[in-house]
């Protein structure tokens, strides 16, 4: 499976140095390497979830006593967790780090995929949710402290999309 | 069995928690008992309570959380209690009113009235201390005998489908949210 671990291990990295000590999850192909990181790791808690919204809960939860957390999701968790965004990240004024696979964007070779990819940047943008790409290795560490330090400084959610060119190491046909 | 008895007769067991519950009825009595800023009432995202109870439980494990929960509540975030039971955080506390209906928006019956069983369902989840009492005083008993338990634990409560007069707080709900947060930190932070 040509998920790059080693630009996996960047991004889950970059997290811990963000300081994320609870990561929630629901796995999805790009994001093996980087759940695997989080449950082999003794200091980081992995939630692993039934369906995403749950983490909006966890997050909240977790802010609101004190720890700082992310939630690693495909975009398609992304949409089955707005109602949770909205009523309670949103509304709550709560700090919500989202990592979302940009899956059904260009290269998406998978058909199933490429209906919720044209959405994924207009219900972000329709959410007035920052976010930003995550393409090159040598960004993601900075970006990753850029959008804690959003998240955490403007008590909302904030999405880093996970490209095809930092996740997938095949090339594109 | 009516909610605002039950929550009086645990009212003083939620002094030290971190006490989480959901919007309308549940949220108005326990606040016209007595507002604590442990006491936090989330007013909407229906169905997280227990996610939030989750990520508090998982952040600050040596903290008690209870969360009180509703039917109509639970029945969004069935998924939620197979995480819960996964994790199964020694220090939560889950507490569920359940009386049939959405009264909060009409009394539109719920699934629990004909027939899902709730604990039952939190039993196949995975969460092994899961009941149902349906009288003040064997849920009193077994409220106290669940908050006094280092493990997760399911209570469900079969309660009236009857609520408030009112349903308002003078809280806001931005102002609960950050004494809320305050009076989770550590005492040397305080």
């Amino acid at each position: 499976m040509p998920v790059s671990e080693s630009n996996s291990k960047i991004v889950y990295e970059a997290l811990v140095g963000a300081g994320v000590r609870i990561c929630s999850a629901l796995p999805e192909t790009w994001l093996v390497h980087l759940i695997r990181m989080a449950d082999d790791d003794p200091d980081m808690i992995l939630v692993r979830l039934a369906k995403e919204e749950e983490a909006v809960g966890i997050s909240a939860g977790a802010h609101l006593a004190g720890a700082r957390s992310a939630a690693l999701m495909q975009n398609h968790g992304f949409l089955a967790a707005v109602n949770g965004i909205v009523s309670g990240a949103m509304l709550y004024r709560v700090p919500f780090l989202m990592l979302i696979s940009d899956r059904g964007h260009m290269g998406e070779r998978d058909h199933w995929q490429t209906e919720g990819g044209k959405y994924t940047r207009r219900v972000l943008d329709a959410l007035s949710i920052q976010w930003d790409e995550l393409r090159a290795p040598d960004e993601v560490e900075l970006k990753v402290r850029k959008a804690t330090t959003l998240s955490l400084s403007s008590l909302s959610p904030v999405g880093l999309l996970l490209s095809r060119d930092l996740m997938w190491e095949e090339p594109v046909p | 069995m009516k909610r605002i008895d039950c929550l009086e007769a645990i009212y003083e067991d939620l002094a030290d928690r971190a006490v989480v519950t959901i919007m309308g009825a549940v949220a108005a009595e326990l606040y016209s008992l007595g507002h604590r800023p442990n006491f936090f009432y989330l007013e909407h995202a229906m169905g997280l309570a227990s996610s939030v109870g989750l990520g508090i439980a998982l952040a600050q494990p040596e903290r008690q959380v209870v969360v009180i929960d509703g039917d109509g509540s639970v029945l969004m975030n069935l998924g939620g209690l197979t995480t819960l039971a996964r994790y199964a955080p020694a220090n939560l506390t889950h507490i569920v009113f359940d009386n049939e209906s959405l009264l909060s928006v009409g009394g539109f019956p719920t699934a629990t009235s004909t027939g899902s069983d709730l604990a039952g369902v939190a039993r196949a989840a995975g969460i092994q201390r899961a009941r149902t009492v349906d009288r003040l005083e064997t849920f009193t008993a077994a409220a106290s005998e669940d908050l006094g338990t280092d493990g997760l634990t399911c209570l469900v409560a079969k309660v009236e489908a009857v609520g408030p007069a009112s349903f308002h707080m003078d809280l806001h709900l931005l102002e609960n949210r950050f004494e809320f947060a305050r009076a989770l930190r550590p005492s040397e932070e305080a």
